[in-house]
């Protein structure tokens, strides 16, 4: 079957008709292109919205039918980040796998790895084995990644509807995340921290009482933000009632997270199947009922106050638990490199390399064994999810017994989040398409992947 | 590339020599590859069901393998049909879809695996719409989520080459359940289950774009990562990965795809 059978078009014109005018527009340039429009007298305006368009959270094409200021036909097209991750992951080993999957949804990287961590752990049967202490670490820097994911999305949706600050005092705050983020991984993003058996070394000392004292400084933004938005006469005009998805819809759509959870559906996977530990914390999962954008602002606003919830606990426990492994106990799984942080990231410790060079030919058989070939993960398959910022997160990996995945899928929330954009943009106003993209959150980098 | 390309031809050529019953001839450019696993698997109608993922020859693939076990052929396959009880909820939702499907129930199940605690059900494509409806619909059944559909290529697996697995999942009742189509590279049909789970119409675009499944009674059955005009399906197993050599101070690191795989 030969690729030419289809004739029909993702990326290609969206009005196929000869005679239609077409004026590529910049930035300020609007006006001429309304009078002409209005000189021509045609009513039906097809609109091409990117494939570059700050508001879209990396590349990102809408194309919007419009009659006079209202939408009747909006249409997303993607795949203007495809970068062939999942590709490029069956080449590589498991645990190098983590460094590829972490940068396809770069505003929410832990969750990634730690979903892929998990399906591998379960391809191995080692779901149990993980230490107590590296699930501690792994929750404190989901919550983390989840208020950082959250505040990206407030606020650069304040930006897109003209508020800088909001910009501001998000990106303020999610900063204080990264500050805690870099002391225990060495890197702000991207940091591969969470590896296959565990986490890759252990948060250093002093670590605790760094988030203890950064904690106030997260809440007291978070309280700016509420106080800038929740009330503000402007951002509820423009957000109650704009870009409504109700239940059936979302579910329908497979839309997750807080889209589902402000149409009303309490659905959070921590809740009803847990890792990682989740069942043992003490968290609440914000619902609402407006199913609009705004109710959606309000939702992401509660749940990082959830998580600072989640952080203060995360932090007790590290604190009962100094000293434990982070890495299971099976050398032939646990990364062999014992890294260490130095000052400029994550590297090997020099107490390690000391014995693998200077004291033991073995050991350094081993480390060369398991750097270059990895570990062998049984044949099969299974499907991992976890409750990500912006809804389920999925992954179906399937091993043919040797040290690569034989594939590795990821479902990217924000791949079906955006198949609602018709559904929440139809019939409303072209100011508003902007809105339903601020609050539906997805990057695509992650939809791409 | 070229090596394995090679050790195909050969291969493909081993299996003539070996079996003249062999009635569907391998179309030239067709990566099913049976080598010496034709011996070992009879038919694949009459077959044990179960899927080969992948046949390994020496310690290592491809060139460079100095371990002294080239001669070595290992089959890589899934894990095998369970047999009942399968335990925990499992053998109640295969029931209660047996039920509902009636006569069709043997056609429509090739086979279950319960491994990892996980449940797979084996599905012939003719019968995915009504069993995804069922899916939906009974309030014993209710899985109100299919998460997309992942396609898998397992050239070795003749005749069933191309996967699609639908992960599905109920919020009622808090269960998952895999389900699982295979088809041939020759015939890659399935019927689109977007009028079930609506949510489905771009994951079906994306493993037609991938794996060139093609999805019957899908609305618009377009490429949705890759442009247009591409040519091929990326992410099939006989695709190069592509990349070229590392080149630093004269030494030379190989392209990840042509490393040695272990």
């Amino acid at each position: 079957m030969s690729p030419q059978t289809f004739t029909t078009n993702a990326t290609g014109a969206f009005a196929s008709d000869d005679d239609a005018p077409e004026y590529t527009a910049y930035g300020q340039d609007w006006s001429e292109i309304a009078e002409e429009a209005k000189r021509l007298g045609q009513q039906r305006i097809v609109v091409n919205m990117g494939p570059q368009h700050p508001s879209t959270h990396g590349v990102l094409r809408v194309m919007l039918e419009i009659e006079g200021e209202t939408v009747t036909e909006a249409r997303a097209g993607i795949g203007f980040l495809h970068t062939g991750i999942e590709k490029n992951m069956e080449y590589r080993t498991w645990t190098q796998g983590v460094t590829f999957c972490t940068r396809m949804d770069y505003v929410q990287s832990m969750f990634q790895e730690v979903v892929y961590c998990l399906g591998i752990e379960k391809l191995l049967g080692i779901t149990d084995d993980i230490p107590e202490r590296a699930n501690v670490l792994r929750v404190l820097m989901m919550e983390l990644t989840r208020i950082g994911s959250h505040l990206v999305a407030i606020g650069t949706g304040g930006n897109e509807m003209g508020a800088t600050t909001v910009m501001t005092t998000a990106f303020n705050a999610r900063e204080d995340t990264f500050r805690i983020i870099e002391m225990i991984t060495g890197l702000r993003t991207n940091n591969a921290y969470i590896r296959p058996g565990g986490v890759v070394i252990d948060a250093p000392e002093g670590t605790v009482d760094y988030i203890r004292t950064l904690l106030p400084d997260i809440k007291q933004r978070l309280d700016e933000l509420a106080d800038l938005q929740l009330e503000n006469p402007i951002f509820k005009l423009r957000l109650k009632g704009i870009a409504n998805l109700n239940l059936s819809s979302a579910m329908a759509l497979g839309v997750t997270g807080p889209m589902l959870r402000s149409a009303g559906l309490p659905y959070d996977m921590r809740k009803t199947n847990p890792y990682c530990g989740y069942e043992t914390y003490d968290f609440q999962v914000p619902t609402s009922t407006d199913e609009d954008a705004y109710s959606r602002v309000v939702l992401r606003m509660e749940e990082c106050y959830e998580s600072l919830k989640l952080i203060a606990q995360c932090c007790d426990r590290l604190d009962a638990m100094e000293g434990q492994p982070v890495m299971v106990a099976d050398k032939k799984i646990a990364w062999p490199a014992q890294l260490a942080l130095g000052p400029d990231g994550q590297g090997n410790s020099l107490e390690h390399i000391k014995h693998i060079m200077g004291q033991s030919m073995e050991a350094l058989i081993h480390h060369f064994k398991l750097v270059t070939e990895g570990f062998p993960v049984p044949a099969g398959q299974v499907y991992q999810q976890v409750e990500g910022p912006k809804g389920v997160l999925g992954v179906h990996l399937v091993s043919d017994g040797g040290t690569k995945p034989w594939r590795a899928h990821f479902r990217d929330p924000g791949f079906n989040h955006l198949q609602a954009l018709s559904i929440l943009c139809q019939g409303g106003q072209v100011a508003d398409v902007v809105v339903a993209i601020a609050t539906m959150d997805f990057v695509l980098g992650g939809v791409d992947r | 590339m070229s090596d394995k390309a090679g050790k195909d031809k050969a291969g493909k050529d081993k299996v003539l020599e070996k079996s003249p019953v062999e009635t569907a001839p391998l179309e030239p450019g067709s990566q099913s590859t049976h080598m010496d696993l034709a011996s070992a698997t009879p038919d694949p109608e009459g077959r044990a069901p179960i899927t080969l993922i992948n046949v390994r020859e020496g310690m290592f693939s491809g060139a460079g393998d100095t371990s002294g076990f080239g001669g070595l052929v290992q089959a890589v396959q899934m894990p095998g049909k369970s047999e009942r009880p399968y335990g925990e909820w499992f053998d109640a939702v295969v029931d209660i879809l047996e039920e509902l499907l009636g006569d069709d129930a043997q056609d429509a199940f090739e086979y279950v695996v319960v491994d990892r605690g996980e449940l797979t059900i084996y599905v012939a494509r003719d019968h995915l719409l009504t069993l995804m409806t069922h899916l939906r619909d009974d309030q014993d059944l209710r899985f109100e989520f299919c998460l997309g559909v992942s396609g898998v290529h397992y050239p070795d697996d003749t005749r069933r080459e191309l996967h699609a697995v639908y992960p599905m999942h109920s919020i009622t009742h808090n269960r998952h359940v895999r389900i699982e189509v295979a088809v041939s590279e020759d015939d890659p049909h399935i019927p689109s289950i977007t009028s079930v789970y609506p949510a489905n119409n771009w994951h079906e675009r994306e493993t037609w774009d991938f794996f060139g499944i093609i999805f019957d009674g899908h609305p618009s059955l377009a490429r949705i990562e890759m442009p247009d005009d591409w040519q091929g399906h990326p992410q099939r197993k006989d695709y190069p990965l592509g990349g070229i050599p590392v080149e630093y101070k004269g030494a030379t690191i190989p392209s990840p795809d042509t490393r040695r795989q272990y």
